[in-house]
C-alpha cells in the first residue's frame, strides 16, 4: 500500500522551519526536510533525537588504542625483542604516539562509514530528491500519511500561510 | 572579541548574494573552458613537476649520491622539503578544523582550498622520506606486516617511525574530511552540470546525496567530531615532526622546546601560503566577493600572530644555548649567528620575525598587494628555517676533522621546484575540477542564519 505524501517547498529557511513547527503542532508525521544546507536549529523544531555517532566513534577509537598498544608491546617486548639504547623491552611512554595516531585513524574513519551505513550513502545511489533545486536554493517539507488520513485542503492552506511556493499530494515518496 | 561583534553587522559575503548566486558564482569557473590565466598558471607548474620528475627519476635510478649530502650532512634538503611541506599543510587544518570548533564562520569562505592545499602539501611532504631512502621501492618495509624476515618488525621507539604514523594518518583524515565536507557540494554540481563524464563522475562521488535534513543532522555530527579528531592530530604530526630532530643528541636539535616552536611555525608558513594562494585565486577565479579585505584580515592576524611566537621561539633558542652552559650547545648557536650560513639566518629572522611586524599597521593589513608580498617572504624565511636548523646542527660535528659544507647540486633544486611543480598543478586542478569554495557551508552564513528561530520547542 502506498502512502501518501505531501510535498511543500519554500525559498526561505525560516519559511521552512516556520512549516514545519505548524506541521508539528497539527500532529503530523515529518517524513523529512530537505535542505540544500545545514539548517541550524531545524533538528530541534523537526524532534530529530541526538544521534548516536559520537558513540560509533569513541569505540572505533578505543579499539585503535588497544590494537596499537597491544600491538607495540607484542612486536617489541613478545615476538622479537630488540635492546634499542638499553631502553626496557615495553618502553611505554614511546608507544604513545603511534597509540594515538591509531586512535585518531580508526576514530575518524569509523565514525564516517558508520554515518554512511547510518545515512545509506554510497557511492553510485540514485537520486531521489523530492523536488528540483533543493541542493540549489529551494526548502522542501514531506509530511507522510499515518494512520489518520491527510486533509490536502487544509494542509496546502496551513503551508502556503507559511509562504511555500509550491505544495503537492505525492502517492509515494522515495525512501530516505 | 571586537571584531566578532562587528562581524554579526557586517555581512561574511559582500554583494548581498542569493543562495542560487552562491551556487552559480562558484560553479562558474568549473562551467566555461579554462581561462587563459588558468593555461598561463598551469602551464609553467606542470612544465616545473616534469622537470622534478625527471630529476627524481635520475636520482632513483643512479642513487642518493646524486645529491650533495656528505659525512656529516646525511640530511639536507629533502629533509628540509619534507618539513616545509608538512608545515604548509597546517594551516589548511587550522582552518578547517581549530577554527570550525571556534566557530568563526569567516573560514567558510578558504575552508575547502586551504583543506584541498593540506592534501596536496602533504603528497609533496610524503615524496622526500620515500625518495630519501634510496631504494624507494622498499617503502612498504615501513608498514609492520608479516613478512618473512623474521618477521622483523619496525622499531616503534623510532621517532621516525612514529611519523611514518603521523604522516599518513594525517593524510588520510583530511582526505576524509575534505572529501565529507565536499559531498554536499558534488549533489549540487551533479544537479546542475551538463550528461557527460564530468557529471557521472561526481555523481557517483556525491553517494546519492539529497539533502535530506535527517542526513544533515548527522552530517553535522561528524563534521564536529572530525574537526575535534584533526585538531589534536595536527597538533601531534608536527609534534612528531620535531621529534625527528629533538630525540637526536644533536646540539641544536636536542630541545625540549621543539614540538611547539615546530608547530607554531607550521601554521605561520601554512597560514602564508593560504594567503599566497587565496590573493591569486579570488583574482583568477574572480572570487573577489568571497574573500573580502576581512578574510584577508584575519588571516593577517593569524600571520602576525604566529609570526611573533616564532620569533620568540628564535629567542629561546639563543638564550637557552647561553643559560645551559653547554659548550657545544653555546658553539652551535654561534655557528648559527655567524657560521658559513649566517646570510640564512639572518634571512630567516628578517623575514619571519621582522617583516611581518608591518600587519600591526591596519593599512598594510587591508592591501591585497602588501599582504601578498608579505606572504611571498614568509614562504621564504620559513623553507629557510628549516634549512638553516638542519644544515647548520650537521655541518659542524663534535669532530672538527669532520667538518664539511653543504652545497645542494642541480638535482637537488630540480627536486625542489618539482614539488613546487606537483603542488601548483594538483592545486590548478582542484580550482578547475571542483568548487574552490564551500558552497553548503557559504549558503548557512549567508545572513539569516544567525537571526535564527530560538530554542523553544513547538
Amino acid at each position: 500500500m502506498s502512502r501518501r505524501s505531501m510535498v511543500a517547498s519554500f525559498e526561505r529557511e525560516e519559511d521552512l522551519i516556520k512549516a514545519t513547527r505548524a506541521a508539528r503542532h497539527h500532529g503530523l508525521f515529518i517524513r523529512d526536510a530537505f535542505t540544500p544546507y545545514a539548517v541550524h536549529g531545524l533538528d530541534e523544531v523537526m524532534g530529530l533525537k541526538r544521534s548516536r555517532l559520537p558513540r560509533a566513534c569513541f569505540l572505533c577509537g578505543l579499539a585503535g588504542v588497544i590494537a596499537a598498544l597491544w600491538f607495540q608491546f607484542w612486536v617489541s617486548a613478545w615476538d622479537w625483542p630488540l635492546d634499542v639504547g638499553g631502553r626496557p623491552w615495553n618502553s611505554l611512554p614511546a608507544f604513545i604516539p603511534v597509540t594515538f595516531e591509531m586512535m585518531v585513524l580508526l576514530g575518524g574513519l569509523g565514525l564516517v562509514f558508520a554515518w554512511l551505513i547510518v545515512c545509506r550513502l554510497f557511492p553510485g545511489k540514485s537520486v531521489s530528491e523530492p523536488i528540483p533545486q533543493v541542493t540549489d536554493n529551494r526548502f522542501a517539507l514531506v509530511v507522510e500519511e499515518t494512520d489518520q488520513p491527510l486533509d490536502p485542503k487544509a494542509l496546502e492552506q496551513l503551508f502556503r500561510d507559511c509562504k511555500a511556493v509550491t505544495v503537492e499530494v505525492r502517492e509515494e515518496i522515495g525512501a530516505n | 572579541m571586537a571584531d566578532m561583534s562587528t562581524g554579526w553587522q557586517q555581512p561574511l559575503i559582500a554583494g548581498n548574494k542569493s543562495l542560487a548566486q552562491v551556487t552559480a558564482d562558484v560553479c562558474a569557473p568549473l562551467e566555461r573552458r579554462g581561462s587563459v590565466w588558468w593555461w598561463a598558471a598551469f602551464l609553467p607548474a606542470f612544465s616545473v613537476l616534469l622537470v622534478g620528475t625527471a630529476a627524481v627519476s635520475y636520482q632513483i635510478a643512479v642513487g642518493i649520491g646524486t645529491w650533495g649530502l656528505n659525512r656529516t650532512v646525511g640530511w639536507a634538503f629533502d629533509i628540509t622539503n619534507f618539513v616545509f611541506w608538512i608545515g604548509i599543510g597546517h594551516a589548511g587544518t587550522l582552518i578547517s578544523a581549530i577554527l570550525f570548533l571556534f566557530r568563526q564562520k569567516w573560514r567558510t569562505s578558504v575552508n575547502r582550498s586551504a583543506e584541498a592545499m593540506t592534501i596536496f602539501a602533504v603528497i609533496c611532504a610524503g615524496l622526500f622520506p620515500v625518495i630519501h631512502m634510496g631504494r624507494p621501492w622498499l617503502a612498504y618495509w615501513m608498514v609492520p606486516y608479516p613478512n618473512w624476515r623474521g618477521p622483523l618488525w619496525i622499531n616503534f621507539r623510532s621517532a621516525l617511525v612514529w611519523d611514518f604514523f603521523a604522516i599518513s594518518t594525517y593524510f588520510i583524515i583530511s582526505l576524509v574530511f575534505w572529501y565529507v565536507g565536499l559531498i554536499p557540494d558534488l549533489a549540487t554540481l551533479r544537479d546542475r552540470v551538463r550528461p557527460g563524464w564530468y557529471r557521472r563522475l561526481v555523481s557517483f562521488l556525491a553517494l546519492g546525496w539529497n539533502g535530506s535534513y535527517r542526513v544533515w543532522h548527522r552530517y553535522e555530527v561528524v563534521y564536529l567530531l572530525l574537526a575535534g579528531l584533526a585538531t589534536p592530530l595536527v597538533v601531534s604530526v608536527h609534534s612528531v615532526v620535531s621529534t625527528d630532530f629533538a630525540v637526536s643528541l644533536l646540539p641544536g636539535w636536542h630541545t625540549t622546546i621543539f614540538p611547539p616552536y615546530f608547530v607554531t611555525g607550521a601554521i605561520f608558513s601554512g597560514m602564508a601560503m593560504v594567503l599566497t594562494l587565496m590573493l591569486i585565486a579570488r583574482k583568477v577565479m574572480r572570487l573577489e566577493d568571497y574573500i573580502t579585505v576581512r578574510h584577508v584580515e584575519a588571516m593577517a592576524k593569524l600571520v602576525l600572530a604566529t609570526g611573533s611566537l616564532v620569533g620568540l621561539a628564535y629567542a629561546i633558542e639563543c638564550f637557552t644555548a647561553v643559560y645551559s652552559g653547554n659548550n657545544q650547545d653555546y658553539f652551535t648557536m654561534l655557528n648559527r649567528l655567524r657560521g658559513p650560513l649566517w646570510w640564512g639566518y639572518w634571512l630567516m629572522v628578517l623575514c619571519n620575525v621582522l617583516i611581518p611586524q608591518f600587519l600591526w599597521i591596519r593599512r598594510i593589513r587591508t592591501s591585497f598587494f602588501a599582504v601578498f608580498v608579505l606572504s611571498l617572504f614568509v614562504n621564504v624565511g620559513m623553507w629557510f628555517e628549516r634549512f638553516i636548523i638542519i644544515v647548520t646542527s650537521l655541518e659542524r660535528d663534535f669532530l672538527p676533522s669532520s667538518w664539511a659544507d653543504y652545497v645542494p647540486t642541480s638535482i637537488e633544486l630540480a627536486t625542489l621546484a618539482g614539488s613546487f611543480g606537483l603542488f601548483f598543478t594538483c592545486f590548478l586542478l582542484f580550482c578547475r575540477f571542483l568548487p574552490v569554495i564551500a558552497m553548503a557551508e557559504i549558503k548557512g552564513v549567508l545572513g539569516g542564519a544567525h537571526k535564527m528561530i530560538g530554542s523553544n520547542q513547538p
